[in-house]
Order: structure tokens, then sequence, then C-alpha cells
């Protein structure tokens, strides 16, 4: 049924039309490479120099002992220091301080009658991820510090002692856990803006006519426009983990070649279901929104990737299952952090082989009913 | 004046009828919008809740059953699995099924009742960093209070901390991230419609017949431009219209002044999809380019990613990016409720930009057009 002549043909054909798109063909590398340099650099969620405000109304010996706490944990920057209480409400609507400590008047006298002091922390909310994230920071810091001022009159062991202790990303760098999800959402990248437009492009140029012209099967159509954007695919793949590895001392653990083998396999499925897009568009710009809600904000949004699946709503949770990024992000961290091989693994290896087996089917289906 | 006017508005008309012809596109084009705002609405939360927990018991005493309750009853727990064999847990661990693994050894009931400090041991998977750091936090407190309700007669600690959180008390992500989604919404629509409306006329030969029209350049932009800016502005009231409806955001500032932001925002998208236009020949170039753009803007943004935990050099980028400032506007009026006087300084960085930016493209487009 393949004829490897016709399918070398035709994939020299759209190697040429990529060729005479150098601009194109050069951004197809550029995103990936701007990607690994935001998400590597740029972004991130650990949260470090928070900007801290204090409103002493104690000014004693105790009370600047519990700033330069907070000061010396390295989470926080002083940012301010209030003298009326009626500052709070500027600064803060302001956002010159995302956490306001607030030392009572009273403070040392209680802390030395052997009563509880209390403190107050007021914590801008509006982004949630930071406020919680110093909310806890703070609470340590104070715990500590008061830990050691208890143990100043007498020691007693604690009855209980959690230990906590981190697995694969031992300094719980986000770095860590985007690179290796970035690796899939670059091949949908892919997928989406090269292959998209691949099919509506004959559709518009009038020359999908001239194609079906042609004694080319509709199948080595499809695999035949495939195979350009799967070398690039594959290209972009080695270049974004080495660069992870190398660049971001993202930690390799597993096996390079299951890595590929499986790459392979997604990026089959995704760039069929690029293909597929493009032969029911018919439009380019049609095509490439559809690329856009159909493959890309998926595979950022519900694969989690950025955002844990467990905290999604069970309907959103149930469409994350139909999304193969989510799978395929098992396997990259599996074998990026974890070290995990096939015996792990093997679920979501048949989970790629289906869905490279899916995506290529519906692609070939849509585009025969297309040109008959 | 009267003619002028009547030509750009057969443009506007004749533009309009271009997208609208397509009713694939014109759905795509309002619907998209919604489900793209329910998906990053429900998705894009950074709030931990239900992590899957691996309790391994080796005491299966009503002490060590009464702290696994403690960990479920908090909501931020739940048990993904149970077992005694330490295999068990790694394997699940290995595999993602579970993000925690809480170990409570042998010996933990008898520990308590001798008064010798008992040992728990808690392993995080730190693969999903943000995870892993919330939930390190949330785990050290519920052992804590445990602790203390276990305990009353131990003598309470030395402070107190007492914590509060303004704008967003339930410390929601929700209401931080929807208002957010706007902004790259909106950015998105007018970025992609402008720079593929003109790059489509380019590639399918139709500019020329524009060109040689009577239409000015001048009023061949204002026709290409004014039915996205309006596109984009219905886009916006819908978006609008599902946060305050459906996810119920608290709406605190001025409608009035969010429009007006809205706008000056549009004006600076716009402008960059003209440039694009005038860069590229085609339009999967023009897409490509939309997507170069769009990635660093949304990133570098403060959408998803905090703005104070970058390098500083990033953060000196970020001040050229409007979406930066239309965020802090958009945050500022939904949750804070905040007016020009705090705003000013984000108003008066997206005017000039808004109208900077539109004006170098107008200018170049119509340089460009005029050479040929």
């Amino acid at each position: 049924m393949i004829e490897p002549t016709r399918l070398l043909a035709m994939a020299r054909k759209e190697l040429i039309q990529l060729r005479r798109d150098p601009r194109s063909l050069a951004l197809a590398f550029a995103l990936p490479v701007l990607l690994l340099i935001l998400f590597g650099y740029a972004i991130s969620w650990d949260v470090r120099d928070i900007r801290l405000a204090v409103l002493d109304q104690d000014r004693s010996a105790a009370s600047r002992e519990l700033v330069d706490a907070f000061r010396a944990s390295g989470y926080f920057n002083l940012a301010a220091f209030l003298e009326r209480s009626g500052d709070v409400d500027s600064l803060m609507e302001r956002g010159g301080a995302q956490l306001v400590l607030v030392i009572p008047p009273g403070f040392a006298r209680d802390l030395g009658a052997g009563r509880t002091a209390s403190l107050q922390a007021i914590v801008d909310g509006s982004d949630a991820n930071t406020a919680t994230i110093a909310l806890g920071y703070s609470e340590a810091v104070v715990r500590t510090w008061s830990a050691r001022v208890e143990l100043r009159g007498r020691s007693v062991a604690p009855p209980v002692s959690a230990e906590s202790r981190v697995w694969f990303n031992e300094e719980l760098a986000s770095r860590n856990m985007i690179v290796p999800g970035l690796v899939a959402v670059i091949m949908m990248v892919i997928a989406a803006m090269l292959t998209s437009l691949t099919i509506a492009r004959e559709w518009e140029r009038g020359t999908m006519e001239q194609l079906a012209a042609t004694p080319v099967s509709r199948l080595e159509v499809v695999l035949g426009k495939l195979l350009p954007y799967l070398g690039i695919g594959l290209v972009d793949v080695v270049a974004s983990s080495a660069l992870g590895v190398l660049l971001f001392a993202v930690p390799f653990r597993g096996s390079a070649v299951l890595l590929m083998v499986l790459s392979f396999l997604f990026l089959m499925g995704a760039l069929g279901l690029g293909m597929f897009i493009s032969a029911v568009a018919k439009s380019q710009v049609l095509a490439t929104q559809l690329a856009m809600v159909a493959t890309f904000l998926p595979t950022m949004l519900l694969s989690g990737f950025m955002f844990s699946i467990d905290a999604m709503p069970a309907p959103l949770q149930a469409i994350s299952y139909l999304i193969p990024a989510r799978y395929f992000l098992v396997v990259t961290r599996g074998i990026f952090l974890k070290g995990v091989g096939l015996g792990v693994l093997w679920t979501q290896g048949l989970l790629m082989l289906a869905f490279a087996a899916a995506g290529l089917g519906l692609a070939v289906v849509k585009f025969r009913k297309e040109l008959d | 004046m009267r003619a002028k006017l009547e030509r750009v508005f057969e443009m506007v008309r004749k533009e309009f009828r271009q997208v609208f012809r397509d009713p694939r596109l014109s759905r795509v084009l309002f619907v998209a919008p919604v489900i793209q705002l329910l998906a990053f609405g429900y998705a894009v939360s950074t709030d931990v809740r239900d992590v899957a927990t691996f309790v391994i018991d080796d005491d299966g005493s009503r002490e060590s059953r009464d702290l696994v309750e403690a960990f479920t009853a908090s909501g931020y727990f739940r048990v993904a699995g149970v077992s005694r064999r330490p295999a068990d847990l790694v394997r699940a661990i290995d595999r993602g099924e579970a993000v925690l693994g809480l170990v409570i050894p042998a010996g933990f009931a008898r520990d308590l009742r001798r008064g010798v400090t008992a040992h728990v041991q808690l392993l995080f998977d730190g693969t999903n960093s943000n995870v892993a750091t919330v939930a390190q936090g949330y785990a050290g407190r519920i052992v804590q209070s445990w602790t203390a309700r276990r305990f009353p007669s131990l003598s309470p600690p030395a402070v107190d901390l007492r914590a509060r959180a303004w704008f967003n008390p339930d410390l929601e992500s929700r209401v931080y991230n929807v208002p957010a989604v706007m902004g790259a919404l909106l950015i998105l629509v007018c970025l992609l419609l402008t720079a593929l409306a003109i790059v489509r006329e380019r590639e399918i030969g139709t500019l020329e017949q524009l060109l040689v029209s009577p239409l000015t350049p001048g009023e061949l932009i204002l026709g290409k431009t004014i039915p996205f800016a309006l596109i984009g502005l219905v886009d916006l009231v819908l978006i609008m219209a599902v946060s305050l409806l459906w996810f119920k955001v608290p709406f605190r500032g001025s409608a009035l002044l969010l429009l007006a932001a809205s706008i000056l925002y549009i004006f600076s998208a716009l402008g960059v999809g003209l440039f694009i236009s005038t860069i590229s020949r085609t339009q999967q170039e023009a897409f490509m380019a939309v997507f170069l753009v769009f990635m660093p803007t949304m990133l570098l943004s403060g959408f998803m990613f905090p703005v104070s935990s970058m390098p500083a050099v990033f953060r000196w980028l970020t001040l050229a990016n409007p979406m930066r400032h239309y965020l802090e506007i958009v945050r500022g009026i939904f949750l804070k409720g905040a007016g020009l006087g705090a705003l000013w300084k984000q108003f008066l960085a997206l005017s000039l930009m808004g109208v900077g930016i539109l004006w170098l493209a107008a200018d170049r487009f119509r340089r460009r057009s005029a050479a040929g």
C-alpha cells in the first residue's frame, strides 16, 4: 500500500517547501530554545525575597531579635518599617509589601512572664500561592524562634518529631519539574504550529487538487507530509533535553533510548492530530485557532505540566485522562527525575502507542473523506 | 472627510464579512475564549488539595490511625494507598500514584505514652516542586496541632502567630487567576487575528488590489484594526460575564476604568499584530511569530509566575511588557478595588506603550506598503 519512492518524493516536496521558508524553520528551532530559557532562567515558583514590612509596636530587644530571625531566614526582604498601623492599608494596596508582621505592645513583657505572646501576620492574599508559601515560611520562622525562647527556660524534648525528606528533586527547584515537561509542550507546539497548517495551506492555495491528481495515495500524503516534521520534532527533543541537562543541571537518571522511543510515539500521535486539524479546517486562520484550543492549551493546562491535576475539579480531572500529554509527562518526569524504566512506564508506553495509531488513523480517514 | 469615513467603513464591513463568512471561524472566535477561560479558570490553580498520600502504618495503633485521620480530615491530603511494605511505597511514588509517603514506625504509640519523642517520617515526591513545598508546610502544621491536641498539659508555645489574608481571605488562587486570564486571551485574539488578516491578503495576492484602490494606507490600517478591536471588546464582555457570573470573582473597582485600560491594552496588541504582519510573508510565519511574542509576554507578565521571583534582569524586562501593567490594573480593580490613585503608574505605562506601539507599527506598515 505504501510505495517507498512515492512516500519519499512526498517528503522531499514538503522538505523543499519548508526549506524555501527558512524563517518558519528558524522559528521552529528558536521557539523551543526561547521556552527553555524562559522556563530555565526567568520564571519559577520558588518563592524567595518576600517583601516584608514590620510594624513593631513593642520596640523591645525581643521584637528586634524576631525581626532578625525573619531576615536571617533568607526568604524575606525587609521592605519597610512602619510607624503607624494606618500605614498598613496604603502599603498593601500599592503592593509595597506581601507580608506585614505586626508585633503588638507588650510582646516582650508576655514572653518574660511566661505567657503566650501573640503576633500578627497580614498577608496579601491576592496571589494565593505566594501567600500560602509566605505564611508557611513565617510560621516556620516563628516556630523555630519560639522553640529557642522556650528552651532558654528548660529543655524538654518535643513529644512528636516529624522528619521530612524530599525525593527526586531534593532542593525543590521548580526548574526540575518544568524542564522535563517542556519536552512534551515543545512537541505539541511543533504539531500545532507546523503540521496544522500544512494541509490547510494546500487547500487555501488550491494545490490540493493537483496533489489529488497524482498517483500518491492518501496514506502516503499524510506520512510523507509528516516525515519532515517528525525530524524537526526529534531534533527538538534531543536539543531541549541536552540543554536542560547541560545548561540547567536538570538530573537525567533514566534511559535516553527509552525517552527517544516513547517521544517518537508521542510525536507521531501529536503530528497526526495536527494533520487531522489541518484536514478539518481547510483554512489557515481556522486551523491556527483550532490548533491552539485542541493541542497547545490542554497540554499546557491540563496535563499536569504546571498545575497539579489533583487540585482540579472532578470534570476537569476526567477530561485530563483524554489528554495524551498527561501520560507522556509521567514518562518524561519518570525518566529524567526518577530514573524509572519500562517496568514502571509500560502502561504509558501502550497509551502512547494507542495515541500514535489514533492520531495517524484520524488524519488519514479525514483526509481521504475530504478528497473524495 | 466624509468619503474617507465611508471608505474605512466599507473596509471594516468587508473585513467583518470575511471573518463571519466562515461560520466555524466565528464560532471559534467567540466560543474559544469562553472555553479557554473555563479551562484556565479551573486548571490554573496552585491551590494544593487532596495530595495523594501513601500510608505505611507499622504501628497499627489507635494513635497512629488518629494521626492519619488528622491528615485526611484537613482536606489537604487523601489516602491513595495503605501497605506495610516499604517497597509498595517506593513503587507508588515511582509511578506517580502518591506524592507523600507517611511512615509511622512500630513503637509510635508506645513512645508517645512513655514520654519519649515519637518519630514520624514524611517522604515527599519533589517532582512537582510547588505541591511539595506547600504540602510540606501543611504536614508540619498538622503534626504540630495534632500533638498540641493530644498533650493539652504541655506548655503552650511561647509565640502564637495569627495570620490574616487580605483581599482574598480564603487564599483561593482562582480569584487571582481568572481576572488575569482576560489579559492572556485578549492579547491572543487581537494579535493572531490582526497578524493573520493582513498576511492572508498578501499570501493570496489581494493586498495589491487593496493598495491600488483609493484607500490610503492609513485607512487600510484602520479598516484592518477596528474589526479586531471590536471583536476583542466583545470577547472582553464575554469573559467578564463568565468571570463574574460563573466564577463569582469579586469585582470591587470601577468598570469604566477597566474598560479604559482594556482599550489601551488592545491598542498595543493590535500594534504588535500589525508589526508582525509587516515582517511575515506567509500565515504560517505570522502564526509562529505571534507565538514567539505571545509566550514570553504571557510568561513574563506575572500571570502564572510572580514577577518578584524572577531574576533582576527579567524583572526589568517585564517593565516593557504591556500585559504586566494590564494585569496589575485588572487585579487591582477586581480584587482591591483600587482606583487611578493607586494605578496611575500602570496606566501611564500602558498608554505610552499602547499608543507608541500602534503608531510605530502603523508607520512601518504605511512605508512598507508605499514601497510596494
